[in-house]
């Protein structure tokens, strides 16, 4: 489904990525990990389509189509979803509005008709359930005033409207309690196929204890430095990034 | 150099204007103060960005007062908006017409200003206070004086459809006086059309007085044509425990200058002000606050916001004004701009004059440009940079439009915003 090589990417001339190599096929769940400024989120960011950052070297496909030469717009209706690390607040525009629109452009790409307002009220309200999200935050301003909580499930109620084909959690885990970690986790869980795949990009082990991975990949100063199964990031937790980066250190030498 | 005026302008306005006998002290006054004074300079810190002469002077050629034109019901017809109910009132080039109009509800009285007389005339919009005050003095033909009777609540709006067009002539002189007396409520549209693409200056003064415990929404929309320059004084006398709210949605025009004034005169007076300007082109719109508050227990609130492309400049200017005796006022002042382009630009000026000393008064700006990270977030979700955009600037404009008092007026409004926010500006 995506294939990644050679990924390099710049903010403003200062590279970031340094050549990232990974694949991931429809049904899987990959992990990203690493200690903080290894680049994960960067990586998130560029699957995206976020435009401060340069590609500089390698290609990305995602079911088989240059990820990389589409809009973040196009990249979304070809069923790419980035769940924010930090969602944005945009006070004036309605959630419920705004993921109409959203949903109906995402549809109409897919070759499928509009839902009308009653139908689309009734897919709303089975997949609020998904997240336990109040109908209350529906009819407000999009992540106005929403606790930290409030956001990471919105952004997860997104996803299950949007149905997207790669899902990439970008820290969705970071800030949340273990009770909002356990609602995040099961609306991930739930919305998972075997058509579909999800990217975890997390700093913390204990998320994997809810959505299980196939594959454990550690980032560091821009390339995957290791790989594995759920037992690394075990692994990590226990011993913490700094034998990596002795292994690193020691590898180049 | 002639020492009876000012500047070029004022020369060939006073050679130009007409002479007409009613209101003779009001008349005269004008004269006197545009003899003496002329038309704001460069130099004139109350025209310091709008630069207003030298606009007059580049774009007309006849300052003589426009004749009216040709209007039939047909032509109305075509310009009321859908779902429109309630009370017209019909002016050609600034003159009530009488017989293309319909007042029919009850507690309200039309009439014009030459066969009422009113003595009122002028006490509110006092004609030192603004040179185009002066000006219109001298100018007016006839206008129009409305009386909302006491305790009567007016259900339907009442709408002022204006209908400009240079002819003979190019100045257009309105004038409106409004009295709404004890506990009466009522609600006014106001729409100008232009009906061809030639330049004018329309020069409205509008004075209202609001009774003691009455309550007055007024509802603009600005959108006259590109060559138009226009100046608006507009100012109201708020008696004791009543209500003012003032929406003013600007959208096109050459030149536009509004004065917006509001006396909170007593206690319990509560003045709202809101506005939107959607600029593009060259149209530059200065809108000049003024809200005085004199006595304890006032409220204002005021809300501006503005959007501009291409080369297109706004102007604020809101004064808050609380006297000594205003013990316990809250006073309320938001100014917010986005620049879609790098060739727009926005004056923003607050100014607090604060004598007395238990006051809660706030004010804020900002001028920036689209929120790039919700941007961002929207088109990660799928909206087209375009439908991004448009949503952001509408949600943007919205908290404006959201206090346009009649709902089918506000849904012209909106929808006219959303097709200029949805369309590339």
């Amino acid at each position: 489904m995506l294939v990644i090589k050679n990924l390099h990417a710049s903010i403003d001339g200062a590279p970031i990525l340094r050549g990232i190599n990974l694949e991931v096929k429809a049904g899987e769940v990959h992990a990203i990990m690493g200690p903080n400024g290894s680049g994960k989120s960067t990586l998130a960011s560029v699957l995206a389509g976020r435009e401060e950052y340069e590609v500089t070297e390698g290609e990305v496909l995602f079911k088989g189509k240059d990820l990389l030469a589409l809009a973040p717009e196009e990249r979304a209706r070809e069923g790419v979803f980035l769940a924010f690390q930090y969602p944005v607040e945009i006070p004036g525009v309605s959630t419920t509005n705004f993921l109409r629109t959203a949903v109906n452009q995402v549809r109409e790409y897919r070759g499928l008709n509009p839902l009308d307002a009653v139908k689309f009220l009734s897919v709303m309200k089975e997949k609020m359930k998904l997240v336990e999200i109040d109908q209350k935050l529906m009819s407000r301003s999009l992540n106005e005033g929403f606790s930290g909580g409030e956001k990471k499930r919105n952004e997860i109620f997104q996803m299950a409207m949007l149905e997207p084909t790669l899902s990439i959690l970008d820290e969705t885990d970071s800030g949340l309690d273990i009770d909002a970690l356990r609602i995040v986790s099961n609306g991930v869980n739930q919305l998972k196929s075997s058509e579909t795949a999800t990217i975890v990009v997390t700093h913390y082990q204990r998320l994997l204890d809810y959505i299980v991975p196939d594959f454990v990949h550690v980032l560091f100063n821009g390339r995957i430095v290791k790989s594995g199964t759920k037992d690394l990031a075990l692994d990590l937790e226990e011993k913490g990034y700094d034998w990596i980066k002795e292994e690193v250190k020691a590898a180049s030498v | 150099m002639t020492t009876l005026t000012k500047n070029k302008i004022s020369e060939l306005i006073l050679n130009q204007a007409p002479s007409f006998n009613s209101f003779p002290q009001l008349r005269e006054k004008g004269r006197t103060i545009t003899l003496g004074n002329g038309l704001p300079a460069s130099k004139d810190e109350e025209y310091k960005f709008t630069s207003i002469s030298k606009k007059l002077e580049q774009t007309l050629d006849n300052f003589s007062l426009s004749k009216k034109t040709v209007l039939d019901l047909n032509l109305i017809q075509s310009h009321l908006f859908e779902g429109f109910d309630g009370d017209l009132l019909v002016f050609n080039n600034g003159n009530y017409e009488k017989s293309l109009s319909s007042v029919n509800q009850t507690g309200i009285e039309v009439s014009s200003l030459n066969d009422s007389m009113p003595v009122s005339l002028g006490t509110i919009a006092k004609t030192e206070k603004d040179p185009f005050i002066s000006l219109n003095n001298i100018y007016f033909e006839d206008g129009i004086f409305i009386k909302v009777k006491k305790n009567h609540k007016i259900d339907k709006p009442v709408f002022f459809l204006f209908f400009n067009k240079a002819n003979q002539g190019q100045v257009i002189s309105p004038r409106i006086l409004i009295e709404v007396e004890e506990n009466a409520e009522v609600s006014f549209l106001e729409n100008t059309i232009s009906l061809d693409e030639s330049p004018y200056l329309c020069n409205v003064v509008t004075e209202i007085k609001v009774g003691q415990n009455a309550h007055v929404h007024y509802n603009r929309h600005q959108s006259e044509n590109r060559n138009s320059i226009v100046v608006n004084n507009f100012e109201t006398d708020i008696h004791r425990d009543a209500t003012f709210t003032s929406v003013v949605i600007s959208l096109s025009g050459d030149m536009v200058r509004n004065n917006l004034t509001l006396n909170l005169l007593d206690s319990g007076c509560e003045g709202n002000m809101y506005g939107l300007y959607l600029l593009n082109g060259k149209t530059h719109v200065d809108n000049h606050t003024n809200v005085d508050h004199t006595k304890p227990h006032s409220e204002s609130n005021e809300l501006y916001k503005g959007i501009l492309a291409d080369n297109s400049r706004g102007v604020f200017n809101g004064k808050i004004f609380v006297r000594q005796d205003a013990q316990k006022t809250n006073a309320f002042q938001q100014n917010n701009n986005i620049l879609l382009s790098d060739d727009a630009t926005v004056n923003t000026k607050p100014q607090l004059e604060i004598w007395a000393d238990d006051v809660k008064c706030s004010h804020g700006c900002t001028t920036g440009q689209l929120d790039e990270e919700a941007l961002f977030y929207l088109r990660a979700r799928g909206l087209s940079k375009d439908q991004a955009k448009g949503m952001l600037l509408f949600a943007f404009a919205g908290e404006v439009l959201e206090h346009v008092s009649d709902e089918s007026f506000k849904k012209y409004l909106t929808d006219i915003v959303q097709e200029r926010l949805g369309s590339n500006f």
